[in-house]
């Protein structure tokens, strides 16, 4: 079959929404960009829990120890799952991690910010894992398959993490003052954080168009974000929480909020290793793989003794 | 050494007595029982598993994905296979 041919072929497949799948021909940018967006998305659920497993042994009480740690726990499985969807694609799995390690991939900037106090992590389930699930459910029908049945698992699992996150906010903001006022100032820290989320403006987005055509994306960044604001604005009003934004309004004429421009500055410094924890969770992630050596040659070691035994 | 001389295994899950064990991811591991202990600690963390069956990834052999065509042929074109096939005169019950 000639190039061509095939290349008729995989984007009819597209056209008509079957899914393509491991040894199926695919065009060689098509693999790349799945690899660069799957292992990005992979490192960010690896990274993802630095600020909160931080926070683990200073839970306020067995109940939400239990649940972060349970939490913490899911986001560990979601980076497995990604990492293998890539390894579909012949990335190797080191190689991806270690090209986290050096800053050639990225990761989502949203964990270069700091979890600083306990409100942090309520609004970090609420807002990051909720504009997370806004992402991730449109990717449940991306054109990959391997991709979109990590997806579906993922986001199956990730609904009580929004849940578990509102839930400690509606308990700090009918609490006292005090604590009413930390998670105003939670909110107030991670709402652009949050936004940026969703990536550069579809004006900006070098990969947008393509990813679109080829139904890797389902929609823009632009329209994800514009759903996640609309989706919020009512949850924070029954917190009690003031969303920190004044230009955030309703606009009768196009059905949706319209907010304010985001300091894209900020965004493109996080990016680029300037946020306040980039070089921290790079850190924290080398010295897990080297610490974590030992135990990946002992169970090595012990894999070959055991199959020693047997065949002896 | 690293995790990459760790082979891959292939997941298969039966969710419930009575069904199928059926795939549903990889993962590594050095050996079949830490690759069936990771393998409950990331695919059955809710209860989806009652048995789970782990294959190393070599050891799966596939039919071709450019042969298909020509593989899966004989079963497209006996279409007498199936009961539609069959013409029934109007009123004929339970067949
Ligand atoms: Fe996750
Ligand atoms: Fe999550």
């Amino acid at each position: 079959m000639t190039q061509a041919e095939q290349e008729r072929r995989f984007l009819e497949k597209i056209e008509k929404e079957i899914k393509i799948e491991p040894n199926d021909w695919m065009p060689d940018e098509y693999r790349q960009t799945l690899i660069r967006q799957i292992s990005q998305h992979a490192h960010s659920e690896i990274v993802g829990m630095l600020p909160e497993g931080n926070w683990i042994t200073r839970a306020p009480n067995l109940r939400r120890k239990a649940v972060l740690l349970a939490k913490v726990q899911d986001e560990a499985g979601h980076g497995l799952y990604l990492y293998s969807a890539a390894e579909t694609l012949g990335a190797d799995r080191e190689q991806l991690i270690d090209d986290m390690h050096t800053g050639k991939a990225k990761y989502s900037s949203i964990f270069n910010y700091p979890a600083v106090t306990w409100a942090d992590i309520g609004t970090i389930g609420w807002l990051v894992d909720g504009a997370a699930i806004m992402n991730q459910v449109a990717l449940c029908r991306t054109s990959y398959g391997p991709y979109a049945r990590a997806m579906v698992k993922i986001c199956k699992e990730e609904s009580f993490h929004q849940r578990q996150g509102y839930e400690s906010l509606i308990k700090l903001c009918n609490g006292t003052p005090q604590q009413k006022a930390m998670a105003q100032d939670a909110m107030n820290r991670f709402w652009w954080p949050a936004l940026m989320m969703f990536g550069p403006s579809d004006a900006e987005s070098t990969h947008s168009d393509q990813s679109i055509k080829w139904k890797i994306k389902r929609f823009t960044n632009d329209e994800l974000r514009q759903s996640f604001v609309d989706a919020t604005v009512s949850q924070a009003e029954i917190l009690g929480l003031t969303i920190p934004d004044p230009n955030l309004k309703w606009n009768e004429a196009r059905g949706h909020y319209d907010f304010s421009e985001i300091n894209w500055d900020e965004f493109w410094q996080v990016v680029k290793g300037n946020g306040p924890c980039n070089k921290e969770r790079i850190a924290a992630r080398l010295k897990a793989k080297e610490d974590g050596l030992w135990v990946r040659e002992a169970a090595n070691a012990f894999a070959k003794k055991r199959a020693m035994k047997k065949s002896a | 050494m690293s995790t990459s001389e760790w082979p891959l295994w292939e997941v298969f899950i039966r969710s419930k007595q009575g069904l199928n064990h059926k795939h549903v991811g990889s993962l590594r591991a050095p050996d079949a029982t830490l690759a069936l202990e990771n393998a409950r600690d990331v695919y059955t963390r809710r209860s989806e598993g009652i048995s789970i069956w782990v294959v190393e990834s070599a050891h799966i052999h596939a039919t071709d994905i450019d042969e298909a065509a020509a593989f899966f042929e004989p079963s497209d074109t006996k279409i007498y296979r199936h009961p539609t096939f069959y013409e029934v005169p109007d009123g004929v019950k339970h067949m």
